[in-house]
Formats: structure tokens, sequence, C-alpha cells
């Protein structure tokens, strides 16, 4: 993984002493609260319900078991010994003094991390595909260019003041695990017709109040050239993005209020005029970049299925988790191991500080001290032997991280909701949390097989549920909590935004119109269908008879 | 209200006329016209023998006034509030694409916390509202030691550090 040097590392520090001095303007009353907030958010820090809440970026979701150890750290002496992991593969802790934050910016600068730009209108932190460099169907390692763009977009002095937060996410592989569709650039690297790798620029897609699918502005753009378009596009959305009205400064509401014809000419009129300038990386810092995530040396191993085979049938639990939470590395012999932090006992994403250690502890015996985050609130072993897959069960099982269910029913993303955030209409977390429990049983999890849940508390979607299979959003009906759903979403390759099914269902009821659509789609589901695919085959017509009776 | 330019406190020989209803000969010496009036009054304003400044407001593209760049000593860019970043792209604008060489101004909500992104935008000159701003602007301009990206003024970035030859 990347590892800074001596400039990188003079940034994060000076960027925590200069923190320090706002912190310190604030107190003595020299900042009004007015002056000081887009201070503190453009360094992570929020006001919530109870506390501060301070989000911690885990670039393009890469973590060294180093770093996992002074996460736990934090969440000891400055939280109450956890953290939660979000939707952007960041980390957040909701109990946070703002006095003790210069000190906590200070440590986090010392393992190479920073909270620069983890809220605020500006750039936010780069999302990638969790499976980057190990994944067997990669173009090229996407890390690369989201370090590249890390750097480019860290305290950039034109775009900090945009009319909106700004996300970018980059995927190397055609299976988008990145969800690039709904960001506000989507970087999707393919091969051209010669066949070098380049990227297909995706701009306006996002969540929210008015979802998007991002539309494509350029089919494929020579890596030398990104920061130089993507300079062009941040102009024209400076320029020309919204700012007079908050729910539509996005800059998928330009794209779709100009067109994107109108939207990809005046990017190509402005890349023209920059695209060989400065901005285009030397080679020499291309290769500096990409040395740090060159492939590893793996000492050659045989692949394990036999063995595998026989533990699986041995032991079903961890066949179940193997079959779940385990996915094909690139190179033989070894797996990618997924760590589920979506147990019964704790709300989706969050993570004790004992967790942590344990996550590092894991990473070193058997992953290269590598650790990922995912944007689905779970954290991935990228690089272990197959044959030491059974052991490394048994230890995550004993520490309440061998849940066997990525990407299955309760693999469920949830926001915040009512019980943190200060905009939520209704709770997010207790809804994944007793869907979770109606599905304990793991033979019919697996039955029901692959479908994404997302619950988000409003309409602001930070649980995503546009994009989820099935999706839960949040609403106030009357002081009541009243939950409505969409079915279809889908944030892969084949991004789409879920159509609602009717009116929306009492908090007592939720969980039993998820088991009733459930139902339905295994009634329905055509030999090896999964939820979207029967669900697409369908329609939503027997959704409804389901869930509101005929009419 | 303190004039900070080029690291120096200084008075404002400038009066801001923007908002007056005439300008004519009521005032005398250098001043500073709003796009409107130097799109109505031209001629006028070019026969006085002061210096001329003019402001634009942050909707207002320094495009409308690229092939009159010469005749300004002075180009204000207005933050209407800090939230407000266009003026920190109509700054590259001007000094990197139209070349402008004159004083680049920024006027409105300038917080010192703006000023090291406003001097790598291009401005080198600032109405800052606050005495405590103008007292510790140094530090502040001084907070931030490494770039990574290439702006409109002279510093170096980390790409161009790294890869120095020699
Ligand atoms: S979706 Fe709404 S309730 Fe949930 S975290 Fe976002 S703003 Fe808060």
């Amino acid at each position: 993984m990347y590892q800074y040097d001596e400039f990188d590392s003079r940034l994060v520090k000076e960027r925590a002493e200069q923190f320090r001095r706002q912190v310190q303007r604030r107190l003595n009353g020299e900042l009004t609260e007015d002056q000081f907030k887009p201070l503190r958010l453009m360094n992570g820090l929020y006001l919530q319900l109870h506390a501060y809440m301070l989000r911690v970026n885990v670039p393009y979701g890469v973590l060294s078991s180093r770093q996992m150890r002074k996460l736990a750290d934090i969440a000891r002496r400055y939280d109450r010994g956890y953290g939660h992991f979000t939707t952007r593969q960041n980390i957040q802790y909701n109990w946070i003094q703002l006095e003790q934050v210069p000190d906590l910016l200070n440590e986090l600068a010392d393992v190479e991390m920073h909270a620069i730009q983890s809220s605020g209108n500006c750039i936010r932190n780069v999302t990638s595909d969790q499976y980057a460099g190990v994944a067997a169907d990669e173009i090229e390692d996407p890390r690369i260019w989201c370090e590249i763009i890390r750097q480019w977009s860290t305290l950039h002095p034109e775009f900090s003041y945009l009319p909106r937060k700004f996300k970018i996410a980059v995927t190397g592989s055609p299976n988008d695990r990145a969800a690039v569709q709904v960001h506000d650039i989507g970087l999707r690297m393919h091969r051209n017709a010669a066949g070098e790798p380049g990227f297909e620029v995706i701009v306006g897609g996002g969540q929210g109040r008015t979802p998007h699918i991002g539309k494509t502005i350029r089919e494929w753009l020579e890596p030398e050239h990104l920061l130089s378009y993507l300079e062009a596009i941040l102009r024209v959305y400076n320029l020309d993005g919204r700012r007079d009205n908050m729910f539509k400064a996005r800059i998928k509401i330009l794209v779709h209020q100009i067109g994107t014809d109108k939207f990809r000419q005046l990017v190509e009129a402005e890349w023209a005029a920059i695209r060989d300038s400065e901005l285009q990386l030397p080679q020499a810092e291309i290769d500096r970049i990409a040395a740090h995530f060159a492939p590893r040396d793996y000492p050659q191993r045989n692949d394990a299925g036999d063995l595998l085979a026989e533990q699986a049938s041995q032991n079903a639990a961890f066949g179940a988790w193997l079959k779940a939470n385990v996915a094909e590395h690139k190179t033989p012999g070894y797996a990618i191991a997924n760590i589920s932090l979506k147990s019964l006992t704790a709300p989706p994403g969050d993570i004790t500080a004992e967790q942590m250690d344990v996550a590092a502890d894991l990473a070193d015996e058997y992953s290269y001290g590598e650790i990922r985050v995912n944007h689905r609130q779970n954290l991935v072993l990228p690089d272990v032997a197959q044959e030491q897959l059974f052991e490394l069960w048994e230890k995550l099982a004993a520490n309440g991280l061998g849940t066997a269910n990525i990407g299955h029913v309760s693999d469920i993303i949830a926001c915040p909701g009512l019980d943190y955030c200060s905009l939520a209409n209704a709770r997010s977390i207790p809804i994944a949390q007793e869907i979770n429990a109606r599905f304990q049983e793991m033979d019919r999890v697996h039955e029901i097989g692959k479908v994404s849940i997302n619950v988000s508390g409003c309409m602001n979607a930070c649980g995503h549920h546009h994009v989820g299979n099935i999706g839960i959003l949040g609403v106030d009906k009357k002081g009541k909590e009243f939950y409505q759903f969409t079915l279809g979403g889908s944030s892969g390759r084949d991004a789409a935004l879920g159509e609602r099914t009717g009116r929306g269902f009492p908090a007592a009821e939720a969980v039993d119109a998820v088991e009733n659509i459930l139902n339905t789609y295994v009634e329905l589901r055509a030999a090896d269908e999964d939820f979207l695919e029967t669900y697409r085959r369908v329609g939503m017509q027997p959704f409804q008879e389901a869930l509101y009776g005929t009419a | 209200m303190g004039l900070l330019k080029n690291g120096q406190a200084v008075a404002d020989s400038y009066t801001d006329v923007s908002e007056h209803e005439v300008i004519g000969d009521t005032v005398a010496g250098a001043i500073i016209v709003s796009l409107q009036q130097w799109q109505e009054h031209r001629d006028a304003l070019l026969e006085r023998s002061a210096p001329l400044g003019i402001v634009l407001r942050s909707n207002e593209k320094p495009e409308l006034i690229r092939s009159d760049l010469s005749h300004f000593a002075v180009i204000a860019l207005d933050f209407p509030t800090f939230r407000d970043g266009r003026a920190y792209s109509h700054a590259r604008m001007l000094r990197e694409r139209f070349g402008y060489q004159g004083e680049l101004r920024a006027v409105g909500e300038v917080l010192l916390e703006q000023l090291h992104y406003m001097q790598r935008v291009g401005f080198n000159s600032f109405a800052i509202a606050s005495d405590a701003a103008l007292r510790d602007w140094e530090t502040a301009a001084a907070d931030m030691s490494v770039w990574y990206q290439p702006g409109a003024d002279e510093r170096a970035t980390a790409v161009e550090l790294r890869h120095k030859v020699g």
C-alpha cells in the first residue's frame, strides 16, 4: 500500500496544527460557530444529536494493521470503545470532545491518516473496489489512480468551496464493486480497441433526494490526462453548479438541467485549454506511486479446493462462511476473506476496539498486514492462503467476527438514523437489527441467496436505499415512523434505482413486509436466479399483490 | 477595513463607487466600478486620468472583460459569503488563462482561513474585515507548506519537489 513520503507527512502534521489554532480561536470566541463550521467540517467534525462526530478517511478503503490498531486505540481513549465503518469506506467516532480533536488528529497523522475533507462542500475521500489489486477480474489496480486523486484533491485551492459535496469513485474491474454510477464522478477502467487501459468517465450519478444514474461523458480517457479532465469537470461545476438551493446544488442537477451533451461540451472545451498543462503527471510520479502497489511476491501455493471442500463438509458453519464470505483471488492458492460487521449484536458497521485489534492481528498473521473496508460496511482480508482459511475462520468466529452473510439478507446497509442523526425521520439501525434477528437461521439465509437490503432514515439516502435490491426509507407520517419500500435497485455494473412498491408500513409491520417480499421471490424464482434477476423478469406486480393484496 | 497587499497592511488608495448611482466627477482619484458601470460609461471612465479598478460579483465571469484587461489596475473579485467559491476559479482564469498581471483583490467575506487558498489561485491583495485577521494573517498564510496542485502562484508542487533534478 501507499506509504507517505516527507511531503505527505508534513502536510497532515501541519494540517493538524492548523486545526489546533482554529479550535483555539473558536474556544476563545474569535470565530463564531457559523465561521467555524466549515473549518471543522473540512476536518471531518460534525455536530450530532448528542456529541461531536469525527469521520476519519480510510483512503479508498485500504488500512494497514498498524493503522487499524491506532483506530482501536483512538476508540478506547477518545470515544466509548468502538467505531463505526461507513458506506464510504470511512470510520466514524460518535462521542468526541472538541478540545481533544487536535491531539487526535495529530495521532492519526503519526500513522499516515487524516480526516481532511471527510465532510464539507469539497472533494471527499475517493472510494474504490475493496478487492483492488487482488481481484481475479481486474484490468489494472485502481488504487494507483485513487492515490493520485487523493493527493490532487487534498486542499485543492480552487475546489474547496464547491456548491456542494463531491464524491469520486474508481473501479478497475468490469464487475463494478465501487458503485461508480451513483457518484458525482465515476471512473471505470476498461480497454480501448487497441487494448490500452483507460477510463470511462461517468458524471452526475448520485442518491439523496433526487437520485440519478450517472451519464457517460467520455468513453475512454488516457490515464495520463486524468487530472486535467477531473479539473475541467470540477471547474465547470464550481462555476455553473447551483448555489441558491442546497438541495439542487449537486452536479447531478446541473448535468440534468443543461443536459449531458451540453455538459460534455463545456467540459471538453475547458479540458482543451488545460490538458497539456502541469496537470499532466510526469511518468516518474506515476511510477513512484505505482511502485507502492506493485503485486506482492506471493509464495507459490497450490489450489486448495479439495481441502476446503473436505473442511466444509465436516463443518457446516465453516462451509456457510466459505460460500458467502470468501471471494476469488487472482493468485492460485490464495483467497479474499470478508469479515462481516453485520452480527446480531451490534448496529451495521459497528466494531469494538477489541475486534479492531483482532482484525489487525489476523491481518498480520494471515494477510500481509493489510485490511480493506468495503462500501457495505464490512472488512476484508485480501491475501489469505486458501489452506489457512479454516484457521482464520475459527479465530474470527471466536471473536464475534465470523458471521457468514456477505451479500445475503442480513448483510444490511443502514444509516445512523434517528438514533444519532439530527435529520432523521425514523430509526434505521433497529429495523436492520430486527431483519437480522428474523433471518438468523443460516440455512434459510443461504436458501434465499444474494440480496441487498439498504435502509435510510430519511430521504437524504445515506443508507443508499435507492440502490438496494430492497430499499427501505424511513418517513415521518403524522409523528409516527413509517417505512416505504423500493425494489430492484442495484449499484453494480447494471446500476438501477429501485421502484416504490406503494404506501409505507408502520415500524411494527416493516420486517413482515421484508419477509413477504422475500417469500414472494422464492416462490417465483427460476433455477439459479437471484432476487434482482427475478424482479427484473417478473416486475413489480406480484410483489405488490403480496404486500397489499389484489385490488 | 484593512487592506493587505503583497504582504503589507496598507491604506486603500481606491474609492469603491460600484454602489453609487452616479459616478461622473463626484469622486476624484482612483476608483473601483461595477461591471455595469463599466459597460455603460466606458468612454467617460477611460477619459479619467486616475487609475481604474473593477469589481466582479461572483456570478459575473471574467470572460466579460477579457478584452478590456489592460484598462484595469485592480480587479476585485467578490465573495458574497465565504462559502461562494466561484471567485477562486475566476482568479485562476484571469491569471493563468487571460494573463492578467495587475492587482487581484479579494473583497467581501474574506476570512483568515481562506487566505492561503486565495494566494494560490492568484490573489495578491485582500480586503480583510477583522483586526485579528490583519494581525494573524502571516501565521495563517504560513500554516501549510506543502501543496499537491499547480496554482497561479510560484509555489512548487509536491510532485515537482519530489522529482527535482539535482
Ligand atoms: S439518511 Fe437521513 S437519517 Fe440517515 S444518516 Fe442520512 S441524513 Fe441522517
